[in-house]
């Protein structure tokens, strides 16, 4: 084995060593067990009693979903306000001008909704102030609002009959102060040793050996990255994301950027199990997951190392793979990891150009994205996932006879109309958005969006929708798409990209936990086992084939055939 | 028991050729609009005759010639079709099977008598049955045909209900009690009773379940419902695919006629399960009827699937009927043919089961043992004990212990500790002990036992694999009951059972979340029929305990309650294997339609082309043959239901999963083929 996959290796082992013993902690924090970071409390008391707030007060789901929906208005109005009056602002040594309105729409939305979808470039499109007290402001606190939405829905799942969920401005609260916030300043601390500029200069002047002087872009780097990857948010502080030298200096800072954007999904899953004192549930779930995850990855691995042929064709040299759009302090395996990586769990940072890639490896992302519960993003993963758990204990109650149940209670019509309606959002989402862009460009081969045209150009539109409805971020980057179609399109997809899914799986939760608690007999479906997991992995894999096998035809699919 | 077959065959020509009616009958869209699947079918169907119209008429070959469009048009009809007839299939062997029923009732002359005050007059005068309302009374004499339901109210008499039960043995129905109850279309064989009719012309519970049947007052189960909904969602995906397909193909330059949409659209969505549903929750129905059960609604079949707790009856379900005599065991002292002669005697007048199964475990001993002129003493609450008082001074007693103790006692007689010991031996093993004196003197005891019917803990076995808790209700002690449990198999008992035991018993099991059957036949079990998620009354019983149920057993059978939970299973199972088919045959389709739809634009995609259709309108051709041939070749499947086995819910997903899973997978990629090579001869 090369060292370089011996690296990959070690960085999924890692991480997997450090969510274990995180997802017991983060079931504490949710129960309210004593932990160590108790002394946050006062703090955390002191921000309640400001905003007037009782913490104490269990919310029905409905309470709990006003009270997200409510202050994710609040913070979109205030970053996109900020935005799009930034210019004038103070800490704005680079003197970058304010956004026009539809650009600062769809950045205020994508930071706000966890995806960080950048059709700007961090070292000219944003302030200093802009990137800590909207950017950074909204990358913890909608990371925090996924965390708070899958607390409610593991105190949904105990075994009992309920409609009181929990406090969400407490399970909010103590998901940034327990979690989000200490892991993020230590791995800020690393980043600092590791050269990460952390300063409120404006752009350093280099002399070049030439002799020509360079303008380089610093900022609060290392303030900014630690959440950007813990929140699994992945809008990068400079345009080129992780793959910027300043955002990702060595080998060392991508295995630390890679596992912190890893761990909280990770950790989520064996929370699950530890809060509900179902290990097994969490390790079928993860088992499905990582199954998922490196169905995708392996591949996309392999597709890399092994270059392109049509530049093979050139008589270009293609044993380090295809390095075209790739770091070579990184490599193809570890690029390729961190780009299955980046998509599965909606992270969405880059440490390489997707666009790049081979066209069977794009598709893996975008397949990736499509699925966007194997792990998937901060809360929101589970949630997703949460969804075809439904459909899959759905039609294998029917096959066992038996109305289905799952966690003791019986899933019905209601919810089973619930889980129809969150897949067929994302369906419509990315392939309806995707229709209008194809219905216009053909239109108007003149519209200044692809540089690619033919299949690989479909590709790219398919890509950005893909990412806008999973709140990834991340994009095949030969997409024109700073420009009113694109911003706005996007960024209706990605609100209901975002809140669709998760008031769907809660208001599911919800209507569970009010019904009556079954105790489990020998009749009962387990859903702890190796069969009930193979049944999972079907419903997602079928589902998502279905859904998107014509799209992925006339675009990866059709590339890859036609460059062999 | 001698159970007369319901067996028919699947298709039988007169069912067929009704159906084949139906199937075109129910075309009109006000009645396939309660299937959305197939409903949008028929509009994909009406929209290829327009095309096939317009390009015969105009000649305008850039909709694919007029042969292909009519034949995909042909196709997607067939489909249609298809899918009525198993319904129609369905409906018509439910049908057949009530008005089998309903046939040994048809116009009957009943006696109808005439009310005088409180009593009713001895004259009747001769109406036909289908005059009868709700509270007439009419006499039955020996040789009657009993013109419809009722409750005996005075009289007792043998009764031949051999046209409903197929059970030929006659049976006893008197006035009062819970065996009162009286079905149109039995014959009496002796006696003469009166009858008050219980239910008006055509509410009886038969007729409840033809409208059920036919469909008229049909309403979805809640399963279904859920079903259904998913069936549309996925509908409503495939639906954005096709659409969105057009503007993605215009992108790539590509011509997609109307005919490749449709076909690519009808292929996709879930028209196996979605042409099958409704055939399949009438046969569950239609099932119920052929083990002789008539349900009031399809949710009660349904509902019986997922049954937790299984309430039984200990006499006649666990047991067969009555104790019997096993053992004798003399005292000291006393020979063993003594005592079996002395038991003999005490027993020969014994009209009770319990007496003359001791002069069946005699033998032989009983031959030569005459009572001539003896005087007999019956039982009554307070001797507990019978016997006889032979003419030359012999008084032969037997009766409970404690009885014949305090007889004996009286007497001056000691009570020898050796039968003392017996007796208790005896009682902790659940059978009971009847001590029998002479004179006054203690002779032995005998031991009676409860005898379990054979197999009947295999059954529960099965039934605990299912996932079902058996409890056993009985009247006894519950030192006798928790013995008769174990030894049977049950999981739990309720001893010294009163009714409302029963009803507290299942609100418990509710309470804590479980769905409780029970079955019963008394007017006192009606409160608890009625709190049963799943009740079934004995036909046998009162109207009352039919009235409180949701299903009616014509067998009067209580082992019944276990094959409905088996035919509710089948029911979902059923379903559900199917929708998972249904499902995984899109992507042999997908392999099919989608290199057929793009061969000329982006001949790259040839490479998914794995089947090797050899042309692109074969290719379609035989995706959406394939998808309506399916229909009819599941009709077995959806009207006899998929064998449930009981071998835990995980293994049962397993096995379902590889079979219409992964079969689902693979047999269209090799029908598709097959019906390809097949086409491709002809085009």
């Amino acid at each position: 084995m090369n060292t370089e996959i011996i690296g990959v290796v070690f960085m999924f082992g890692l991480t997997l060593l450090l969510a274990i013993p995180f997802g017991r902690y983060i079931a504490k924090v949710y129960k309210g067990e004593k932990t160590l970071l108790d002394f946050f409390t006062p703090l955390e008391n002191a921000f309640f009693r400001i905003s007037g707030i009782n913490a104490q007060r269990e919310m029905n789901w409905k309470e709990s979903m006003v009270a997200l929906l409510t202050i994710n208005l609040v913070w979109f109005l205030f970053a996109m306000f900020v935005l799009m009056v930034q210019g004038w602002l103070p800490m704005n040594p680079d003197g970058n001008p304010s956004m026009t309105a539809d650009l600062a729409f769809n950045t205020a939305i994508s930071f706000m909704v966890n995806c960080n979808l950048q059709h700007y470039s961090g070292e000219t499109g944003v302030t200093y102030l802009s990137q800590l007290i909207c950017l950074m402001f909204l990358q913890f606190v909608s990371a925090a609002t996924g965390l708070a939405a899958a607390a409610i829905l593991f105190n949904a799942l105990k075994e009992r009959t309920t409609d009181k969920l929990g406090n969400f401005y407490n399970y909010f609260m103590k998901s940034l102060t327990r979690i989000l916030l200490p892991l993020s300043i230590v791995v800020a601390i690393i980043f600092l040793f590791n050269g990460m500029p952390m300063t409120f200069e404006g752009k350093d002047t280099i002399t070049s050996m030439q002799g020509d002087t360079v303008q380089v872009s610093t900022g609060p780097v290392a303030a900014f990255v630690p959440i950007k990857h813990l929140g699994t948010n992945g809008g990068g502080f400079f345009g080129t994301n992780s793959a910027h030298p300043f955002e990702n200096p060595n080998y060392f800072t991508g295995i630390v950027e890679m596992v912190a954007q890893f761990i909280v999904p990770l950790a989520m899953v064996f929370a699950l199990g530890f809060y509900l004192n179902k290990r097994k549930f969490s390790w079928m779930i993860f088992g499905v997951m990582t199954i998922g995850f490196l169905c995708l990855a392996i591949p996309n691995m392999i597709m890399e190392q092994h270059g392109n042929p049509a530049i093979a064709h050139m008589g270009v040299d293609m044993s380090s793979g295809a390095m075209e759009g790739k770091e070579v302090r990184f490599g193809t395996p570890a690029s390729a990891y961190w780009s299955i990586l980046t998509t599965v769990i909606s992270t969405g940072s880059v440490n390489s150009f997707h666009d790049s890639f081979m066209p069977l490896s794009g598709m893996n992302q975008m397949l990736a994205m499509m699925v966007n519960g194997f792990y998937g993003g901060c809360g929101v993963g589970l949630l997703n996932f949460f969804i075809f758990i439904i459909i899959a204990v759905f039609i294998s109650g029917l096959m066992v006879g038996r109305t289905p149940e799952f966690l003791g209670k019986k899933v019905e019509a209601r919810e089973v109309k619930i889980a129809v309606i969150v897949t067929l959002m994302s369906a419509i989402l990315i392939k309806g958005g995707m229709a209008i862009a194809a219905y216009w460009i053909t239109a108007d081969p003149s519209l200044p969006w692809l540089n690619n045209p033919g299949f690989h150009g479909f590709s790219e539109m398919l890509y950005e929708f893909t990412s806008a409805n999973a709140n990834n971020g991340s994009g095949f980057e030969g997409l024109g798409d700073n420009n009113p179609f694109w911003n706005i399109s996007t960024g209706i997809v990605l609100i209901l990209g975002r809140f669709i899914p998760i008031i769907g799986p809660i208001a599911i939760a919800g209507i569970l936990a009010g019904k009556k608690y079954i105790p489990e007999s020998a009749g009962t479906l387990k859903t702890d086992t190796l069969t009930f997991g193979v049944m999972i992995f079907a419903v997602i894999f079928i589902v998502t084939a279905l859904s998107y096998f014509p799209a992925l035809a006339l675009g990866p699919i059709a590339e890859f055939f036609s460059m062999h | 028991m001698s159970k007369r077959q319901r067996k028919a065959p699947l298709f039988q020509r007169e069912l067929v050729n009704e159906a084949l009616k139906h199937a075109f009958v129910k075309l009109n869209p006000r009645i396939m609009v309660r299937n959305p699947v197939m409903f949008t079918v028929e509009i994909g169907t009406a929209i290829m005759l327009f095309v096939t119209l317009y390009s015969i008429i105009s000649g305008d070959g850039s909709q694919g010639s007029p042969g292909y469009n009519l034949a995909i048009f042909l196709i997607l009809f067939l489909t249609l079709l298809f899918a009525n007839f198993a319904e129609a299939i369905a409906e018509a062997r439910g049908k057949a099977q009530a008005d089998s029923l309903r046939k040994t009732r048809e116009d009957t002359p009943a006696k109808i008598l005439l009310r005088s005050g409180d009593s009713y007059t001895e004259s009747f005068t001769i109406v036909s049955s289908s005059k009868l309302k709700k509270g007439d009374v009419f006499l039955c004499e020996t040789g009657d045909t009993i013109p419809t339901d009722g409750e005996i109210i005075e009289g007792i008499a043998t009764i031949d209900e051999s046209a409903i039960t197929g059970e030929s043995a006659p049976v006893i129905r008197e006035a009062g009690g819970d065996k009162s109850s009286v079905t149109g279309g039995t014959k009496v064989l002796s006696d003469k009773i009166k009858v008050e009719v219980t239910t008006s012309p055509g509410e009886s519970f038969l007729d409840k379940m033809i409208a059920l049947v036919e469909g008229a007052s049909r309403q979805k189960t809640p399963n279904e419902i859920a079903l259904t909904i998913l069936l549309a969602g996925f509908t409503l995906i495939f639906t954005i695919v096709c659409i969105t397909l057009y503007f993605f193909a215009e992108y790539a330059h590509t011509q997609i006629t109307i005919a490749a949409y449709i076909s690519l659209f009808v292929c996709l969505i879930p028209t196996t399960i979605g042409g099958l549903l409704s055939a399949i929750g009438i046969a569950g129905m239609d099932r119920a009827l052929r083990a002789n059960v008539i349900t009031k609604s399809g949710k009660a079949v349904e509902t019986a699937g997922d049954i937790d707790t299984l309430l039984l009856d200990k006499t006649g379900t666990i047991t067969i009927g009555n104790r019997k005599a096993t053992n004798f065991y003399p005292a000291p002292g006393i020979q063993l043919s003594d005592f079996t002669r002395a038991c003999v005697l005490s027993s020969l007048a014994d009209e009770t089961p319990e007496g003359k199964s001791i002069i069946e475990l005699a033998g032989k001993d009983a031959k030569n043992v005459s009572i001539d002129g003896a005087t007999f003493v019956k039982f009554t609450a307070e001797t507990r004990s019978s016997g006889v008082n032979m003419p030359d001074g012999r008084r032969f007693r037997k009766g409970a212990s404690d009885a014949i103790r305090k007889m004996a006692e009286t007497a001056g007689n000691t009570f020898p500790l050796e039968t003392a010991g017996r007796i208790e031996v005896i009682s902790t093993d659940g059978g009971t002990p009847l001590v029998v004196a002479e004179n006054d003197r203690i002779l032995g005891v005998i031991e009676l036992q409860d005898i379990i019917k054979p197999g009947i803990s295999e059954r529960f076995d099965r039934l605990r694999k299912m996932g079902v808790k058996t409890v056993m209700v009985t009247g006894d002690n519950p030192l006798t009951a928790k013995y008769i449990a174990e030894k049977a198999g049950v999981d739990d008992f309720i001893a010294e059972a009163k009714p409302e035991d029963k009803m507290a018993y299942i609100r418990n099991e509710q309470q804590s979340g479980k769905l409780v059957a029970m079955m019963g036949d008394g007017t006192n079990d009606a409160p608890a029929l009625a709190q049963a998620d799943v009740g079934v009354a004995m036909n046998s019983g009162t109207a009352a305990a039919k009235e409180a149920g949701n299903m009616v057993d014509l067998d009067n059978d209580p082992t019944k309650l276990i094959e409905i939970v088996e035919i509710g299973k089948q029911l979902l199972m059923t379903r559900g294997t199917l929708t998972t088919f249904s499902i995984a045959n899109d992507v042999a389709k997908y392999f099919a339609i989608v290199p057929a739809l793009f061969i000329t634009s982006i001949p790259a995609l040839q490479a998914l082309n794995i089947m090797q259709l050899s042309s692109p309108e074969s290719a379609i051709l035989s995706a959406v043959i394939f998808n309506a041939i399916i229909i009819p070749m599941l009709i077995p499947l959806a009207l006899k239901g998929v064998a449930y086995k009981p071998i835990g819910a995980s293994a049962l997903l397993q096995r379902n999963l590889f079979i219409y899973g992964l079969g689902g997978v693979i047999i269209p990629f090799i029908g598709i083929k097959l019906i390809d090579l097949l086409v491709s001869l002809f085009l």
